[in-house]
């Protein structure tokens, strides 16, 4: 495709959101409005990475797309077909071939490496959202670290149900500064955050906001003493590949209501099913 | 058995084929022609080219047949497209004062210089079907005269020779664009005007209805509606002058709204604002009622809480890209999400179901 510049975006686009990258990574967690542009796909689908990743991607890159962590789901296909088309990169769904991985809603279960960057796809990049709809309160709250109603709120789950009622989107804090809404993953992902290999930008184009954690940056989940962060799952191992260590989607597999638990992550899978691993399902 | 869910690649391409082929519809019935679109759609071109933030009626017509007449969807394609287009420069400020009417009306005064024009519009049209145009839409040619060529000043000037009227002070500061800087809180007049002639039409509406109703009601008088053309002109720096390289249809719509005063100023009538592309006059009339709403602060009035007084609330709303992006992600996949509220939602109920069997026990 001739039309368009490499990655879709024209350069000044690019060099626009990758200073707006730059100071996502001199501050991180810190959220840094930029010019957001309209996409060729909605605001909602994926544009704030797809803007990322167009800034970040050379022509030398390797780039992997996924969505609930799987390569094959409809939207993934669409972001990395429309990758291939505007930069002619090699695709991979590979996890440790990847140079470049744009993900919603999904750390990958292999350990990342340093060279690697990770992608995010953010809806709402505001972890204080739902507790003050107003964007001028908000920015106000994180310049001042004003963090009580968020502690309130966690609180107020302990009281009403006994645990902390967040189990995806959980709030994080980095280095001790800023917090940060690590975007829907579920909170089984939060511990892969903190002192990650990789790098790890957040892209959030309808509400246009960029944010970023560096390389072995400190993330920690917010808690309480006595009620600690738990990172959980599905208490079983995959149907498919037997992994107890991954996280699971539940498939209802008949009219009874017959259920199944399968790796998120279809590259993970997918490799330990061809090294021999064999879940009860498998056929 | 499962099997992992593979091909969406196929099931994509061939759901777009199957779109296509639904969008062309029968074969034995003639194919719409661009040209056919931009003349006889012309308000529906007119609206894809207000939202989608880029005037060309070939365009917004070719939009709105590859969007099977979904507005929205065209505006969608619109300004996908315009984000990728070089910009070369800014022309200078087009002057309404200086329009071409097609159109011009006051409520405000019976008779101006300029004169009332009621121009190519619905009002007082009766609205039953016309069953002869599903036969032969063919029409007599409307009679016609030479335009006088006088001047049409803007009505609000009047007012204003008088005091009565607030005054509109020039600004020559260049105004943010909201399509290259992101959008910030608080927002001033200019990026709001900016904002709310690109928002979605049915939200303006609505917000401007909502202020007649008594919600940050702030009466409005039409003082003046426009329709017309002007032309635009951009400095060339190879020239060194300013040349004409076109001209655009406009919709303008001023109204002259309650008064306001103080133990300095005597009492005067204030201005409401919308400029729209195109023959869009709902649009812009929506727009100045929203617009002298959301100038409660500057003008010393209260916040009553009304929706339409909330800057943030209308701008981060308006623009139906992004209402209409985020509200249809929903249909994407979110089985990771939903699995981790699953697993949560089932370890309260089963705690809460253990705390009742003790508590019956005891």
């Amino acid at each position: 495709m001739t039309e368009y510049n490499f990655a879709y975006l024209d350069e000044q686009t690019k060099r626009m959101i990758r200073r707006a990258i730059l100071k996502g990574l001199a501050i991180p967690g810190y959220q840094v409005p930029f010019a957001s542009r309209e996409m060729p796909m909605p605001y909602g689908w994926g544009t704030g990475g797809v803007q990322v990743s167009a800034a970040v991607l050379t022509p030398q890159d390797r780039f992997k797309v996924i969505d609930q962590g799987a390569d094959d789901t409809t939207n993934a296909v669409s972001i990395r077909a429309f990758f291939q088309r505007t930069a002619g990169v090699a695709t991979t769904t590979s996890t440790g071939d990847a140079t470049v991985i744009q993900t919603r809603h999904r750390i990958p279960e292999d350990t990342l490496s340093e060279g690697q960057i990770l992608v995010y796809q953010v809806p709402i990049p505001e972890p204080l959202r739902f507790l003050e709809p107003r964007e001028s309160e908000t920015r106000k709250m994180h310049s001042l670290q004003e963090y009580g109603l968020m502690h309130v709120k966690l609180y107020e789950d302990i009281s009403r149900h006994g645990h902390i009622a967040t189990s995806y989107a959980y709030p994080v804090k980095v280095e001790g500064r800023y917090v940060m809404d690590p975007s829907p993953i579920p909170k089984f992902d939060n511990p892969k955050l903190g002192d990650m290999a990789a790098i790890q930008l957040f892209g959030a184009g309808r509400e246009q906001r960029i944010y970023a954690l560096p390389p072995y940056t400190q993330v920690v989940s917010l808690d309480f003493e006595d009620h600690p962060f738990e990172a959980s799952k599905a208490d079983h191992p995959c149907g498919m590949c037997a992994a107890t260590d991954s996280y699971l989607d539940e498939l209802i597999v008949d009219d009874a209501g017959g259920r199944m638990f399968v790796c998120s992550d279809t590259d993970y899978c997918e490799a330990r099913q061809a090294a021999g691993h064999k879940g009860k399902d498998a056929a | 058995m499962y099997v992992a869910v593979k091909g969406g690649e196929r099931a994509i391409e061939n759901a777009h084929a199957w779109l296509a082929e639904e969008r062309r519809g029968d074969t034995g019935i003639a194919e719409l022609s661009i040209p056919q679109i931009r003349e006889q759609l012309s308000l529906a071109v007119n609206r894809v080219m207000a939202e989608g933030s880029l005037y060309d009626p070939d365009l917004a017509a070719l939009a709105i047949k590859q969007a099977r007449g979904d507005l929205i969807e065209a505006i969608f394609l619109i300004r996908a497209y315009r984000t990728t287009l070089p910009r070369f420069g800014a022309s200078k400020p087009v002057d309404t004062g200086a329009m071409a009417c097609d159109r011009r009306i006051s409520a405000t005064f019976k008779d101006l210089p300029g004169g009332q024009v009621l121009g190519p519009t619905f009002d007082y049209t009766h609205r039953l079907l016309d069953f002869k145009l599903a036969a032969d839409g063919e029409v007599p040619a409307a009679p016609s005269r030479d335009a006088d060529m006088g001047e049409v000043p803007h009505v609000t000037e009047f007012l204003n020779r008088e005091g009565l009227i607030e005054e509109a002070p020039k600004e020559d500061t260049t105004p943010p664009d909201l399509t290259r800087e992101p959008m910030e809180m608080p927002a001033d007049r200019a990026l709001r005007l900016q904002a709310l002639t690109r928002a979605d039409e049915g939200f303006t509406l609505g917000l401007a209805y909502s202020t007649q109703r008594g919600y940050g009601r702030n009466h409005a008088f039409v003082g003046e509606l426009r329709i017309g053309t002007v032309p635009v002109e951009m400095d060339i720096p190879e020239l060194g002058f300013a040349i004409e390289i076109g001209e655009v249809t406009l919709t303008e719509c001023e109204t002259v709204n309650q008064f306001t005063g103080s133990k300095t100023k005597p009492p005067q009538f204030t201005r409401g604002y919308g400029l729209v592309f195109g023959q869009t006059e709902r649009k812009a009339i929506s727009m100045a009622l929203v617009d002298r709403a959301l100038r409660w602060e500057e003008l010393g009035e209260d916040n009553v809480g009304a929706p339409a007084q909330d800057a943030e609330f209308v701008l981060y709303h308006a623009d139906n890209m992004q209402a209409t992006g985020f509200l249809e992600h929903i249909k994407l996949p979110h089985y990771v999400d939903f699995q981790s509220e699953l697993e949560l939602l089932r370890k309260l109920r089963r705690e809460a179901g253990a705390d009742q069997l003790q508590e019956a026990a005891e």
